[in-house]
């Protein structure tokens, strides 16, 4: 048969013709648009436009809220990624452990996951609030002092991070017990033939090797959605007290759609997806390396 | 492995995962307690669960009329329901041309659908947003969905898909003289179809929560979705009414926590074979 012959083309061509499309107008004119404004001072409104090249990229660099946003991003994603895959993990392993109780479990732990996200953020805010919220009355009730959870610049990461990882770990664990699952029990008597005995070594041994894969993979997501933090930050701070949960998206948001600066918003928007891109990328060096398909 | 040890592991794990459970349910219980409370009462700083006076009445009249609730609650099913049609319908000829048929250009199209992968809307949201000013689609639902018609992830999920769909069953229904379109609809998507149901719950939890370009498109009241609703809803707020707030995040979040208790198997299935994209 001939590479591609004339009427299976045509075919094609017809099945993916509107998709070719959509894919023109959604997503190649808008990529190009945005590369070319990011380049530009441009505002919307504002019928004269300056090219500024990689100057405009250039003043990023020195621009100190996207800079904080920048930080702060990364803060709230070392903060997020780790305990929403490592609890996770632990959540699916103690579930996959024993008969008792799975499915009511799973239930339970996925329930954030179907949750509005903007409906859920609201009721941390009362839980979190510093006088009546029952966060804080427990606290005091077991001696503690209150914390400033939303309203202080030195917390609200960290409470905006609990938020996060109590949406996260059920998505996560469910990930973990498709791995689980899948696991081959006979490397597990193998083992055990072998002389492992302790549950640590079992572990050691055959979980985690056999779940690199899945580990990688959770992992990526739960970065390229902690990077990805809008919802609780418009809901709940709008990037306060005093900027400290400035994040990038909120940044873009702001500059684009508040301050119509166009332009630079679009170099922000080009730096956000290099950070995407520069995290794919390590992930696809792991998987070439790393990773242990046993 | 723990099923066989003793009954201490046994317990123990019982009640690791129950405390779990506490910290995961903690919210739910407390925005359902709060919103029968009284204002004073949810500012006595108690930490009662069951309300003394009853201020449900009015806390649920509050979240259901300071916003058009029922309208946004329909908006929000309305967007979701149309993205994920139109999704499917414009992915699964595509998926299937990519998977099964050899033509020049196939591997320019399957690239543009990995670099589409990268890019999320939030990035491009600049000249969507322009765009729609210039055609007059701000504030429409029709703005709400037609950013989204084109899924690139439903693309690839359902090529890698379809790839495992043996050729036979295609050359066969070719020689009973179906048109290859009718190859997509007839047998391509009822093999598919644990795919399709799959990336249609992604595509619902996804859509039915994003706040970012709602917010960017639409500014009036009537046209929000339910997370832009709820802003709206905060924004009308006067003061710390919390219990009128958690009546109204309970009304917002019920429909598609019931969707997930009766579908959970969906769910699950849905979030493994998709759990690729965030």
């Amino acid at each position: 048969m001939p590479r591609s012959d004339p009427h299976e083309s045509r075919a094609a061509w017809f099945l993916c013709g509107p998709t070719l499309l959509l894919m023109l107008l959604l997503l190649v004119l808008p990529t190009i648009a945005v590369f070319v404004l990011s380049l530009t001072d441009a505002e919307l409104g504002e019928p004269v436009v300056h090219f500024l090249g990689l100057d405009a990229y250039a003043d990023l660099l020195t621009d100190r809220s996207f800079l904080g946003a920048f930080r702060h991003t990364a803060i709230y994603v070392l903060l997020v990624a780790p305990a929403s895959v490592l609890i996770g993990l632990g959540l699916a392993m103690l579930i996959e452990a024993g008969a008792g109780g799975r499915a009511f479990f799973r239930s339970v732990y996925f329930l954030p996951v179907v949750s509005l996200v903007v409906a859920m953020a609201s009721v941390w805010q009362y839980l979190m609030h510093p006088s009546f919220g029952p966060i804080n009355i427990a606290l005091r009730m077991l001696g503690f002092a209150g914390v400033n959870w939303l309203g202080s610049s030195d917390n609200v990461l960290a409470a905006l991070a609990v938020i996060g990882v109590w949406q996260a770990v059920g998505f996560n664990m469910v990930l973990f017990l498709a791995g689980l699952t899948a696991i081959d029990r006979t490397l597990y008597a193998a083992a055990e033939m072998d002389g492992i005995r302790s549950a640590w070594d079992r572990f050691r041994v055959v979980t985690w090797p056999m779940l690199g894969p899945t580990t990688l993979f959770v992992s990526t997501i739960s970065v390229i959605n902690a990077v990805k933090v809008f919802e609780t930050v418009a809901t709940l701070t709008q990037g306060g007290p005093a900027k400290a949960s400035e994040t990038l998206l909120w940044v873009i948001y702001q500059e684009g759609f508040v301050y119509l600066h166009i332009g630079s918003a679009s170099a922000m928007a080009v730096v956000f997806i290099a950070v995407l891109l520069f995290l794919l990328v390590i992930q696809t060096r792991v998987l070439d390396k790393q990773v242990h398909y046993g | 492995m723990i099923g066989r040890s003793s009954p201490l592991l046994r317990g123990l794990r019982l009640l690791v995962l129950t405390f779990g459970a506490g910290v995961i349910l903690f919210p739910f219980i407390f925005m359902i307690s709060t919103s029968f409370k009284p204002q004073a009462e949810v500012f006595s700083a108690g930490l009662s669960l069951i309300p003394t006076g009853s201020a449900a009445l009015d806390n649920y009249t509050k979240a259901l009329t300071r916003i058009p609730m029922g309208r946004i609650l329909l908006n929000g099913v309305v967007v979701c329901a149309a993205i994920v049609l139109f999704q499917i319908v414009f992915a699964l000829p595509a998926a299937y041309a990519l998977a099964k048929l050899r033509f020049r250009g196939r591997e320019i199209l399957f690239g543009l659908v990995l670099l589409g992968l990268l890019v999320p809307i939030h990035a491009i949201s600049i000249p969507l947003y322009a765009a729609a000013r210039m055609l007059n689609l701000l504030n429409t639902l029709a703005v709400l969905i037609i950013p989204f018609t084109l899924s690139v992830f439903a693309i690839f999920l359902f090529r890698q898909f379809i790839r495992a769909i043996p050729d036979d069953l295609i050359h066969a229904a070719r020689s009973d003289g179906l048109s290859e379109a009718a190859i997509v609809w007839r047998i391509i998507l009822p093999n598919a179809w644990p795919a399709a149901s799959a990336f249609a719950i992604f595509s619902v939890v996804a859509h039915w929560n994003d706040l970012y370009w709602p917010l960017i498109a639409i500014s009036k009241t009537q046209l929000a979705t339910p997370p832009l609703g709820l802003l709206f809803f905060r924004a009308a707020e006067v003061g710390d009414d919390y219990g009128a707030l958690m009546a109204a995040t309970v009304v917002i979040t019920t429909p598609l926590v019931l969707f997930f208790l009766f579908a959970q198997r969906l769910f699950i299935e849905g979030v493994t074979m998709t759990g690729l994209k965030g």
